[in-house]
């Protein structure tokens, strides 16, 4: 990240704290109106309005599960087709080598496995977990948004980003404390 | 206003959460048990040292199991499973009743899930475990459990996908996966509070690590919500379809009141009746050791007990349903063996059974019953009791079915009886670890039963319809 080429500290952006979600979902509104982009909210426990405050669209969650869970139902059915009708026949009295309905239970646990873990490594990868390290834990007063604060970071490669510009804007937003956060 | 003169104790309350003023004030006081050593009760180390004592005998009888075979068991021909499968099915049953609280009440928006999920959830995981041990030791030869696994081997064989105890391997082995993955989707942001919250550096790295980097980005939580919401979804007819493959272990054989369709409800309807009496038998202790009366309150341990109740009745109705088919069904077989059941040589455990599982809930039904501990805590001891029994009277049909020629006897030995004492050991020790390295309360989703004032949501969880 040496591209800047300046002597001064490389932010990653500037973190505001409030103590109450009704003022937090305001200063989003606010910011956004105000032709802010790069920011992100951080609180303790999902917070509907803020996440829709900062308009993210619908999680991509469900396609991913349902397109997990499928390919686990056809690998389980065919998994079973395979092994007792076409590797290993066992002809017991003529009776049907496919015989599906008893093939079910097995697709069916394959189907809840592959789509819970889809859901799991999907939701962790799409996070960009595990995270060693994350410049807002540079910010002391930040152990709090697993606490009891609510926390708006605007970062600092958004274009209207300048350090002293959007410092004083977000200190009109009402919020307990600002900070600058270091890389 | 009625209930409130069988509340005796000034911090208890009858309303889903007791007074707490605050996002910090929860953090602190489900977190602290975890992070401050100092806040472990007395009783948690006298029950730890009965733990580890029972432990012990768990490792000795696997130990002499391993070394002599089944045969130091009670089997026999024709009862070839005993208490391995009566054991396994209790243990998966008590089991089910920490899914059913956090997915089937999630879908359901019962608030009251929120402060027993966590624990009950870990009393599933730990009784899958113990479960999962009957029948692999039943094996003989445990180390070649892969075998149950269409794993490529040298004899070019693959296992028989129409059996329904291959169906079985498959529906636990899931269980407990999905029930894994579920519990600790619900543990990172907990795990992330401890980790902020840590006293010493050992804390801070060993949450750190499991916590994933978690930080509570609003767009993380967005598909937070969803994943939880979707496992809940995934996790209910898992649930149930669990419990019916271990059903489908009796109801596909030939025997005579085994091949029932009955069987599948009956068996899940029984689950969680045993299941509600495990959270309710492991609630009314950590509450009291632990201060947490305003958390897991009287409304709490009042709907388990209800749910108890009704299941109970479900139960009971099975009991009735099975007695009047065989009579219906003018089947000489079927007729016979529930003579057998009822008046035959173990026609005792079959009225234990009907004491502990119809007669002692009906004593729920009085309000002064489900809000005292000690009462409550009997029943469901006697329900758990009641719920074993059920599964033995059912193994034991197996000396009275057809003909007189295949009749027998069972008597479980020493070393049944030492291994199944053992897993209760094993449970309650894995229990009280969990009691004190993870939060025995989520304490994310309590943030949201907060009131507003108080900088929670007033119970409004978005989990229960996530985006």
């Amino acid at each position: 990240m040496s591209d800047h080429g300046h002597d001064e500290p490389q932010t990653y952006g500037m973190l505001a704290e409030f103590d109450d979600t009704d003022k937090l979902v305001s200063a989003i509104q606010k910011a956004r109106a105000d032709g802010y982009t790069k920011m992100d909210a951080y609180t303790p426990y999902p917070v509907s309005p803020v996440i829709d405050a900062l308009g993210f669209p619908k999680s991509e969650m469900g396609p991913i599960m349902f397109i997990g869970g499928l390919i686990g139902a056809a690998c389980g059915f065919l998994m079973q087709y395979w092994t007792q009708a076409v590797d290993y026949p066992l002809n017991i009295a003529g009776r049907p080598l496919i015989s599906w309905p008893a093939f079910i239970p097995v697709t069916f646990e394959m189907t809840i496995l592959t789509a819970s873990l889809s859901g799991l490594f999907g939701m962790i990868a799409l996070c960009g977990l595990p995270l060693y390290h994350h410049p807002l834990f540079n910010s002391k007063t930040f152990e709090r948004a697993s606490v009891d604060r609510f926390f708006l970071c605007i970062e600092a490669d958004d274009p209207k980003f300048d350090k002293t510009g959007t410092m004083a804007y977000m200190s009109s937003l009402g919020p307990i404390s600002i900070e600058e956060v270091p890389v | 206003m009625a209930t409130a003169s069988y509340i005796k104790d000034p911090n208890d309350t009858d309303e889903l959460l007791g007074c707490i003023p605050n996002l910090g004030a929860i953090t602190e006081k489900i977190g602290d048990v975890v992070l401050d050593g100092d806040k472990t009760p007395k009783q948690w180390f006298l029950w730890m040292g009965i733990a580890f004592v029972t432990c012990l005998a768990f490792l000795y009888s696997v130990t002499v199991l391993l070394y002599y075979g089944v045969g130091v068991w009670g089997i026999n021909i024709p009862v070839a499973w005993g208490f391995a499968i009566i054991n396994f099915v209790w243990w998966i049953g008590i089991g089910h009743a920490g899914t059913l609280i956090s997915a089937i009440l999630l879908l359901l928006h019962q608030r009251w899930r929120t402060s027993i999920n966590r624990f009950a959830e870990a009393m599933t995981l730990f009784a899958v475990m113990c479960a999962g041990l009957f029948p692999l030791l039943h094996m003989g030869r445990p180390w070649f459990f892969y075998w149950l696994y269409p794993i490529p081997n040298v004899a070019q064989m693959w296992p028989q996908f129409r059996s329904p105890l291959v169906w079985d391997v498959f529906a636990v082995t899931t269980y407990f996966t999905v029930s894994l993955v579920f519990w600790y989707v619900g543990l990172i942001p907990d795990l992330a509070t401890l980790r902020d919250r840590s006293k010493n550096k050992i804390q801070k790295i060993a949450y750190g690590i499991f916590a994933l980097g978690w930080r509570g980005s609003a767009i993380h939580w967005r598909r937070y919500e969803k994943v939880y919401l979707m496992l809940a979804g995934l996790s209910t007819p898992l649930v149930l379809s669990v419990h019916t493959v271990v059903s489908f272990d009796f109801a596909v054989a030939l025997v005579p009141l085994w091949h029932a369709t009955i069987f599948p409800p009956f068996f899940v309807a029984g689950a969680i009746f045993s299941g509600f009496a495990g959270v309710v038998v492991l609630a009314i202790p950590m509450r009291n050791w632990y201060g947490m009366k305003h958390l897991i309150t009287r409304k709490h341990l009042d709907n388990c007990a209800k749910v108890m109740l009704a299941t109970g009745m479900l139960v009971s109705y099975g009991y009735f349903c099975e007695v009047w088919m065989a009579w219906y069904s003018h089947a000489t077989y079927e007729t016979q063996t529930t003579y057998q059941r009822l008046f035959g040589p173990y026609g005792w455990s079959y009225w234990c059974l009907i004491f502990c599982n119809f007669i002692a809930p009906q004593v729920l039904w009085s309000k002064r019953i489900r809000y005292n501990d000690l009462a409550l805590f009997i029943v469901s001891i006697i329900v758990l009791i009641g719920m074993w029994f059920e599964r033995y009277v059912i193994v034991i049909t197996l000396t009275r079915e057809y003909l007189p020629s295949m009749w027998g006897r069972y008597a479980p030995t020493m070393w049944d009886w030492m291994l199944y004492i053992g897993t209760l050991g094993v449970f309650t020790f894995l229990f009280l670890l969990f009691l004190r390295f993870l939060p025995m309360i989520s304490i994310t989703e309590m943030r949201e039963s907060l009131p507003k004032k108080g900088g929670g949501q007033d119970g409004h969880s978005i989990m229960e319809n996530a985006p």
